[in-house]
């Protein structure tokens, strides 16, 4: 009873805090509104059962995404009421086509048959690891997916790892730049200096200043 | 109220997708909110695989959305990244003036 009221109340606060995404006319509100859908999506993770992928989408875009988002949207000194004209312009087609997707996926679901126990012991007669380790008696959620991921599926986590070291690259050299006429320390530059270019001797004549 | 099954689960995600698809639509000259909206249905793919992979208890779904999760991180910070620059550049980020290389 309570897992059923807890999914209701974790599924509208997703939805509605996904509705306030796209529809607040600020965009820090936007983003914050985003961390909320974040928030309770993690509570739908941890109903299902999935504990270890909950606490990472906390850490991940709570932690990391999010704050991301809301740096640019500070950073970058944009006129946000200008953007958001269009938006009741657009607003009938994009009803329009949220609501014929969101029905078609609707039907999709409610005509889909879904396999019975029977039918799935009969479609693998012999399990594969993922599906021996998902027991619910057997090891804890995240024993289990360590079980797997670095085991079966070394390779794509190998693969994830490459995929982030690509945009790390991708984003540092994409905002990098040199900035002209700025005071910035050269080591180089120091090391490479010698006493001709530092000091200068002048004679100066007695009774004169120095011009 | 009935038990939640599977059908709860992925009525909540096809919602979810088609919100942040409205909000490519809607938000057209603001790219933030869009890439905010592509998070939206990327965190509905997740709830998908999730969800498949609990009701057919088969762990290989959560390995999945962990890529997803991956791929969505390092598509917002290389887009946020691409706008940045285009700020720099421009002075705004309107995208419907992003037509630097037709002209």
């Amino acid at each position: 009873m309570i897992a059923v009221a807890a999914f209701y109340i974790f599924a509208v606060a997703v939805i509605a805090s996904a509705v306030m995404v796209i529809a607040s006319k600020n965009p820090v509100h936007s983003v914050l509104f985003l961390i909320s859908a974040f928030i309770a999506a993690s509570g739908l993770f941890v109903l299902m059962g999935a504990e270890y992928l909950a606490m990472v989408l906390v850490v991940v875009y709570v932690g990391a995404v999010a704050v991301l988002f809301l740096f640019v949207v500070m950073m970058l000194d944009v006129d946000f009421v200008e953007l958001k004209q269009g938006f009741l312009q657009y607003l009938p087609y994009g009803v329009v086509l949220a609501g014929i997707v969101v029905v078609e996926l609707i039907l999709v679901v409610s005509v889909w048959v879904f396999p019975s126990e029977a039918d799935l012991a009969r479609a693998h007669p012999s399990p594969t690891v993922a599906q021996t380790v998902a027991d619910p008696n057997g090891p804890t959620n995240i024993e289990a997916l360590g079980l797997i991921l670095y085991t079966d599926y070394v390779h794509y986590f190998q693969i994830a790892g490459i995929v982030l070291l690509v945009a790390m690259i991708g984003a540092i050299i994409l905002t990098f730049r040199t900035r002209e006429g700025i005071k910035k320390q050269d080591a180089a530059a120091q090391v490479a200096r010698t006493r001709d270019d530092g000091v200068e001797l002048v004679d100066i004549q007695s009774g004169q200043g120095l011009s | 109220m009935a038990a939640i099954g599977l059908s709860h689960y992925l009525i909540v995600a096809a919602i979810l997708f088609a919100i942040g698809m409205a909000g490519i639509f809607l938000n057209r000259k603001n790219v933030i909110v869009i890439l905010m909206s592509l998070e939206l249905m990327l965190l509905s793919v997740n709830i998908n695989l999730v969800a498949f992979s609990q009701f057919l208890g088969d762990l290989t779904g959560q390995v999945f959305a962990f890529m997803v999760l991956t791929v969505a991180a390092a598509e917002a910070a290389v887009g946020l990244a691409v706008l940045v620059a285009y700020f720099r550049n421009r002075g705004d980020i309107a995208v419907e003036d992003a037509n630097l290389m037709k002209n």
